[in-house]
C-alpha cells in the first residue's frame, strides 16, 4: 500500500516498514570489565525506523550493549557501525544516537526547559530558538506549560518525559532506551508503552530499547534480540520469538513456557519440546489420549488461573479460563494439548 | 526474700523504658538535653555575651568597662583610619584565599569523585588530612621556613636561576617585602596551604553526590569534556565551594596565628582582637573587632544564597 502520510495516520496501528538500511550494526562485538565478559561476540544489524529489543534478565548483557553503541563503553573486540560508518573508538558526542537513561539523569540544576535545550545549548543554538524547539518537544510529550519546573518538583513519570523530551530534540537518528519505564507503576508503564510506540512511529527514528519485561519488548518491537550470558540467543520478530523459542531458555524467559522431554509427550526422548501454558488443556481424568496428572496448586489471576499439575513427576504449567471451572488441588485430570503446540527445541536434556 | 529487690529493680527499669517507649518527646528531650544545653550555655550564651561587650563603654579614665550600651567601639572600628586598613586588609586576604583554595580544590576534588578508585582514592584522602594530623602551630612555622630569605624556595628558584623572577616579585608594591617569609604574597601562600583542606573535602563531597550519568548524559546530548565541565560539574560543585569557602573565609578573617609568624608588620583583625584583650585590656573594642567577621560571613551567606548556590543541594 502506499505509505502518504494521511493514510499512515489513519492507520497507525501498522508500523511503517522499516527501511532496509541499517541503522545500527554490531559485527562480533565483546566488551569485558576485567575478567567477566559482560557482552560476548554479539552481531546483530538494526534497520533504520526499526523498534527494536534488548531483552534479556539481568546481568545478561543487554545494558552494556546499549552503552556500547551510545559510546560510554569500548569493545574490547569487534566493531560497531552507525549508518554503515565505523564507529567503535567515537566519543558519545560524536554520534548521531541519545539516550534516554534508566535513572533519567536529569540535570538537577536546571529547570526542565534548559533541560530539554541542553543538546541546543552545547552546540550554540541562540535563545529564542533553542526555547521554541524545547518547548516543541514538551508539547510532544505532553509536558507544555512545565518549562519553569526543576526536575525535583516532578513525578517519575513526568521526569520520564522530560528525559524523552531531551533527548529528541536535537532530532537524532537513533533513540537509545535503557529501562526506561522500569521505575514506573504499572498502569503509568502501559500508559507510556503505547505512547512511546506511537511516538517512535510519529518519528520514524531508530527505537533500541533494553527491557527484561517480555510482555513489554513483545508488545512494542519490531524485533526482539533475545540476551542470555552476554550472548543474543535467538533474534527474529516478537511473533518468531514467542512461537518458535529455539532454546529452552528462550522459551521459559519469554512467556514462562513448560520445557518438556519428548518421553513425557510421546516424542523422541531425549528431544526438549516448549509447550505454552496457555495451550495445555486440563479435561476429566482417563479422558482418552489425555496424559494424567494430579493438580498441585492453583493460583487465581483473574480471567485466567494457573494450575500446576504433576505429570509423570514433572511439573506442568497450564494456564486455563477461570469461567470454564478450575480444578481443586489434589484433583486427578487429564492433561491435553494441541499437536502443534508442541515446539522442538534445540537443547538436548 | 532475696528475689524481691531484684523484681523491684527490674520493675523500675521496666516502667523506665516504658516511659521512654510510649513517649517519644521524654525520649527526645533526654537525648538532646546534653547538646542543647551545651549550645544555649556555653556557645550561645558566649556569643551573646561578646555582642553585649561589643556595646559596651570604657571609662576613658579609669578604663574599667562600663555595663552602658554604646555605639562607639563600632564607630572607631569603622572610622579610624588604621582600624579600616586593618578590616580591608583581612577582608582582602580571605577573598583572596578562598579564591586560590578554590581553584585548587576543584581539580582535585574532581579527581578524587569522578576519576580515582579503591586505593588510589584512599590515598588522596589521606594526602590531604595528613596536614590536619600535625600541630597547625608546627605547619605555620614550617610554612615559614620554607618561605624563609634562605629557605626551600630562595634555594629552589638560585638553583633554577629564577633568582631575578622572585626577586622581581618581591620588589612588588603591596604583596612583596624584603622576603616571602615577610610578605603579604607568603602570608597568602601559608594561609592558602594551611586552609585547603578544608575546601578540598567539601567539594568533594558535592561531587561525589553527582550520579555519573549526568555526565553521561551531557555527553551523550553532544557536549565536549570541557562543556560538561563548565555545565554540569561546576554547577553542581558550587554547594560544595560555597560550604568549603565559609570555612577559609570565616578561618582567615580570625586567625591571628600566621600574621605573626609570616608576613608583612599590617595588623589583622584576629591580632586586634588579641592586643586588644589583651595588651591594650580595651575588650568591648576586642568584641567589636570579632563582630565584624559574624557580619561579613553573614552577608557573604546571605548573597550565596541569593545567587543560588544552594539550590542544587
Amino acid at each position: 500500500m502506499n505509505a502518504t502520510s494521511s493514510s499512515a495516520d489513519a492507520r497507525a496501528d501498522v508500523p511503517p516498514a522499516p527501511t532496509e538500511r541499517v541503522a545500527v550494526s554490531l559485527r562480533d562485538v565483546s566488551c569485558a570489565f576485567g575478567a567477566v565478559k559482560a557482552v560476548d561476540g554479539v552481531s546483530l544489524d538494526v534497520r533504520e525506523g526499526e523498534f527494536f529489543s534488548l531483552l534479556g534478565p539481568s546481568g545478561s548483557g543487554k545494558t552494556t550493549c546499549l552503552r556500547l553503541i551510545g559510546g560510554f563503553e569500548l569493545p574490547s573486540r569487534g566493531r560497531i557501525e552507525l549508518f554503515g560508518r565505523d564507529a567503535s573508538r567515537l566519543p558519545p558526542y560524536a554520534r548521531d544516537v541519545n539516550t534516554v537513561f534508566q535513572d533519567y539523569a536529569l540535570f538537577p540544576h536546571m529547570n526542565v526547559r534548559d533541560n530539554v535545550a541542553y543538546a541546543l545549548t552545547v552546540r550554540g543554538v541562540g535563545r529564542r530558538e533553542r526555547w521554541r524547539r524545547a518547548e516543541e518537544m514538551l508539547d510532544l510529550v505532553k509536558l507544555s506549560g512545565f518549562g519553569d519546573r526543576r526536575p525535583a518538583q516532578l513525578s517519575g513519570g513526568q521526569r520520564q518525559r522530560v528525559s524523552l523530551a531531551r533527548a529528541l530534540v536535537s532530532a537524532p537518528r537513533v533513540l537509545l532506551l535503557d529501562e526506561p519505564l522500569g521505575a514506573l507503576d504499572l498502569k503509568l508503564r502501559e500508559e507510556m508503552q503505547s505512547e512511546l510506540r506511537g511516538l517512535q512511529r510519529q518519528l520514524g527514528i531508530t527505537f533500541v530499547y533494553v527491557t527484561h519485561d517480555q510482555g513489554e519488548a513483545l508488545s512494542m518491537s519490531d524485533r526482539v534480540a533475545v540476551f542470555a550470558g552476554g550472548r543474543v540467543v535467538q533474534m527474529g520478530s516478537p511473533r518468531d520469538v514467542y512461537e518458535f523459542p529455539r532454546t529452552a531458555f528462550v522459551a521459559r524467559f519469554v512467556g514462562s513456557a513448560n520445557v518438556l522431554d519428548g518421553a513425557l509427550v510421546g516424542e523422541r526422548p531425549g528431544r526438549m519440546f516448549a509447550l505454552r501454558p496457555e495451550r495445555v488443556r486440563l479435561e476429566a481424568p482417563l479422558t482418552p489420549g489425555a496424559v494424567q496428572g494430579v493438580v498441585e496448586g492453583v493460583l487465581y489471576q483473574g480471567a485466567m488461573t494457573r494450575c500446576e499439575v504433576r505429570v509423570a513427576g514433572v511439573r506442568v504449567s497450564a494456564l486455563v479460563p477461570t469461567s470454564a471451572g478450575v480444578p481443586a488441588v489434589g484433583e486427578s485430570v487429564g492433561v491435553t494439548w494441541p499437536a502443534d503446540a508442541l515446539r522442538p527445541l534445540e537443547d538436548a536434556s | 526474700m532475696s528475689a524481691a529487690p531484684v523484681t523491684a529493680r527490674a520493675g523500675l527499669r521496666r516502667r523506665l523504658s516504658d516511659l521512654l517507649v510510649l513517649r517519644p518527646g521524654v525520649l527526645l528531650l533526654v537525648t538532646l538535653l546534653p547538646p542543647l544545653a551545651w549550645m544555649v550555655v556555653v556557645y550561645l550564651g558566649s556569643l551573646v555575651n561578646l555582642l553585649l561587650y561589643s556595646l559596651y563603654g570604657v571609662n576613658d579614665f579609669t578604663g574599667q568597662v562600663e555595663p552602658r550600651l554604646t555605639w562607639t567601639n563600632f564607630a572607631q572600628v569603622l572610622t579610624t583610619p588604621s582600624n579600616v586598613d586593618v578590616v580591608v586588609r583581612t577582608t582582602l586576604m580571605a577573598v583572596c584565599v578562598t579564591l586560590a583554595c578554590a581553584l585548587i580544590a576543584f581539580p582535585i576534588g574532581y579527581l578524587m569523585a569522578f576519576h580515582a578508585r579503591g586505593a588510589r582514592k584512599a590515598w588522596l584522602y589521606v594526602l590531604v588530612l595528613l596536614p590536619l594530623w600535625s600541630s597547625y602551630l608546627v605547619r605555620v612555622y614550617a610554612g615559614r621556613l620554607v618561605l624563609a630569605q634562605d629557605g626551600v624556595i630562595s634555594s629552589v628558584a638560585d638553583a633554577l636561576g629564577l633568582r631575578g623572577a622572585l626577586d622581581g616579585l618581591l620588589r612588588a608594591p603591596v604583596v612583596g617585602g624584603p622576603s616571602l617569609a615577610s610578605s603579604y604574597l607568603g602570608m597568602f601562600l601559608v594561609f592558602t596551604y594551611i586552609w585547603l583542606p578544608y575546601m578540598i573535602l567539601p567539594v568533594q563531597a558535592a561531587l561525589e553526590r553527582v550520579p555519573r550519568s549526568l555526565l553521561e548524559a551531557s555527553a551523550d546530548l553532544g557536549a565536549r569534556p570541557r562543556a560538561t565541565l563548565w555545565r554540569v560539574v561546576l554547577p553542581l560543585a558550587v554547594p560544595g565551594l560555597a560550604a568549603g569557602s565559609i570555612f577559609t573565609f570565616s578561618l582567615t578573617l580570625g586567625d591571628y596565628i600566621i600574621p605573626s609568624v609570616v608576613g608583612a608588620p599590617g595588623f589583622f583583625i584576629g591580632q586586634m582582637v588579641y592586643t586588644q584583650q589583651g595588651t591594650a585590656g580595651n575588650l568591648p573594642l576586642a568584641a567589636a573587632f570579632s563582630v565584624v567577621p559574624i557580619v561579613i560571613v553573614t552577608a557573604y551567606l546571605l548573597l550565596a544564597r541569593r545567587l543560588g548556590a544552594f539550590e542544587a543541594l
